[in-house]
């Protein structure tokens, strides 16, 4: 049997914060260590995830602001490292693909997709093989050659998009990247991650676009407060995400007070 | 492809992030390095024309003021050449100082990017140097020139340039690590150390000689260790001669105890640095 591409075991990621303001300043720092008065809060971001994704599925996760959807993904990318548990991520992941990361204004877009894939830890020669690919994919038609600064919102989704999704990669996690494009783009999009699917592909595709990730994924990992509420076939899921939402609306993650090291 | 048919094993509880590690991941990263350098370098002197010259002509302009300022108003006794005798330092101290300040700016600046890309962290702090490097070789062009201009002597001692390059580019490096780890936390460190990079300056001997230092106050000059990497630039260039073995000494252990100290402080702290950014 293959094994799972993505497993998370009881992962939990607090987020230790500073009661009242965060101390910003070294001045503050020193005299509040001075003064033993250091209190800090923990936020429970994720608590006890668990959950598996077979290789080549594509699983939504879904959830109210703040219910540790982004940081599960920079979790599965190895950027942050989970308080407890493990993560285990099987094949060459493509690092969160968020909008406008990384781009820089005063460079063109063809300078940009070189600057880009080197952030995502590509290579030279692998850009450069792969450029005609990404210039069509995005289609930008002479503004590629333009500074950054000179497109619109979507335009620079688009180029950020095509350098991700070109790209020898086992695992795609994708952090509501596909919200602003428009209609044309948005079905060429859809296209790219059947295609990745079809080729075995897993995508962790963080979302609010209900009805997209009914669409495009098999199942759906519901997060609720960090903790997981539901994970399951897509539109089961998702319908229970609605029912609930009906309800009352819910916001952040769970704040408690924790004791000071030391 | 041949690479994509081995899967890479990844558990983000087992990783322990070491030393070595992090500078295994920076070779790694070598291609983002040279993009990184080279965007700050396409930056600074693409879309602005003057920017380019700017490296050149700051120099040339500091001379004149300096000169103005120093041979006239001010005199040192027994220094000819002024203006090279001033630049041949104030640029590697230009160079220390500007990398360290941007260095801070550049690791702030990058933090957002740091949650998304696993990058090694260190690799901003190393290309600000980096680039420094390109354009403190830059600002030597204009040095020549002057020296040319002023009669000045220019002997084949300025082949040891490379070697103080490197040992200040260390030591620079090491200072750009801690500070910017600091700042990530503190927002006032970056302030702070503005006003003691200025206060810096004059506790080098760059606009003065060493000789006209009382002597209670010469232990203080001497502890500096940018007194000794500064002459080591000194040398070559202005005094035609190779620095002496202590200069050397004093150089190459600030270098490397600045280096290993930046390296590992920044090393601990940048594990905290995903609740900051
Ligand atoms: N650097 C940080 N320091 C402290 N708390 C943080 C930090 N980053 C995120 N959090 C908290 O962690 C929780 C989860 O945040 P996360 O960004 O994962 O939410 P999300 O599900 O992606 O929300 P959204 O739908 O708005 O993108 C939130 O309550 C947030 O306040
Ligand atoms: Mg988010």
């Amino acid at each position: 049997m293959v094994e799972p591409s993505v497993e998370f075991h009881g992962v939990s990621l607090r987020y230790r914060i500073l009661a009242e303001q965060g101390i910003t300043s070294f001045k503050e720092w020193a005299i509040r260590w001075l003064t033993r008065r250091m209190h800090y809060q923990e936020l429970v971001a994720l608590s006890e995830v668990s959950f598996t994704v077979d290789a080549g599925h594509a699983v939504g996760i879904i959830g109210h602001n703040g219910a540790g959807k982004s940081t599960l993904l920079r979790v599965a990318a190895g950027i942050l490292r989970p308080t407890r548990g493990t993560a285990i991520v099987r094949g060459r992941q493509a690092p969160v693909i968020e909008l406008g990361l990384g781009f820089e204004a005063e460079l063109s877009g063809r300078e940009n997709i070189f600057f880009n894939g080197a952030l995502l830890g590509r290579s030279q020669a692998e850009m450069e093989a792969r450029l005609d690919e990404i210039v069509e994919f995005a289609d930008l038609g002479e503004f590629i050659d333009q500074p950054i600064r000179t497109y619109s919102t979507g335009m620079v989704a688009r180029l950020a998009f095509a350098v991700a999704v070109t790209v020898d990669a086992q695992i795609l996690l994708l952090d509501e990247v596909l919200a602003v494009g428009d209609a044309s783009f948005r079905i060429k999009c859809q296209e790219r991650l059947q295609a990745f699917r079809d080729a075995g592909i897993t995508i962790l595709l963080v979302s609010h676009d209900l009805d997209g990730v009914v669409q495009m994924c098999d199942e759906v990992l519901w997060l609720d407060r960090g903790a997981v509420r539901a994970y399951g076939p897509a539109a089961e899921v998702v319908a229970s995400y609605r029912a609930s939402v009906a309800e009352g609306p819910a916001v952040g993650g769970a704040i408690e007070a924790a004791a000071p090291p030391g | 492809m041949q690479a994509t048919a081995v899967p890479v094993l990844f558990n983000a509880a087992d990783e322990r992030l070491t030393v070595l590690q992090e500078l295994r991941d920076l070779v790694d990263h070598r291609n983002l390095l040279w993009n990184l350098v080279r965007r700050d370098l396409t930056v600074r002197y693409k879309r602005s024309v003057i920017g380019f010259f700017w490296t050149m002509l700051n120099p040339l302009l500091l001379m004149i003021i300096l000169t103005v300022v120093f041979s006239s108003l001010f005199r040192f006794e027994g220094i000819e050449n002024y203006p090279t005798y001033f630049l041949s330092t104030y640029l590697v101290f230009g160079f220390f100082a500007q990398t360290s300040n941007q260095s801070m700016a550049s690791l702030a600046w990058n933090g957002a990017l740091m949650k998304r890309v696993r990058v090694p962290k260190s690799i901003f702090a190393v290309s600000t140097t980096l680039s420094g490097l390109v354009n403190l070789c830059l600002a030597y062009v204009p040095l020549f020139v002057i020296m040319l201009a002023t009669g000045a002597p220019i002997c084949l001692t300025v082949l040891y340039l490379p070697i103080s390059f490197l040992l200040i580019a260390m030591f620079t490096l090491g200072v750009s690590l801690l500070l910017s780890a600091l700042a990530v936390y503190f927002e006032d460190v970056q302030h702070m150390y503005q006003v003691a990079t200025f206060g810096l300056m004059y506790m080098t001997p760059i606009i003065y000689p060493i000789t006209i230092v009382p002597y209670k106050w010469l232990f203080v000059i001497r502890a500096n260790p940018l007194t000794h990497l500064v002459k080591l630039a000194r040398d070559p260039v202005y005094g035609c001669t190779l620095p002496g073995g202590h200069v050397i000494l004093a150089s190459v252990a600030a270098a490397v105890i600045a280096l290993v100290l930046g390296w590992v402080v920044f090393h601990r702290l940048a594990r905290g640095f995903y609740l900051h950014v």
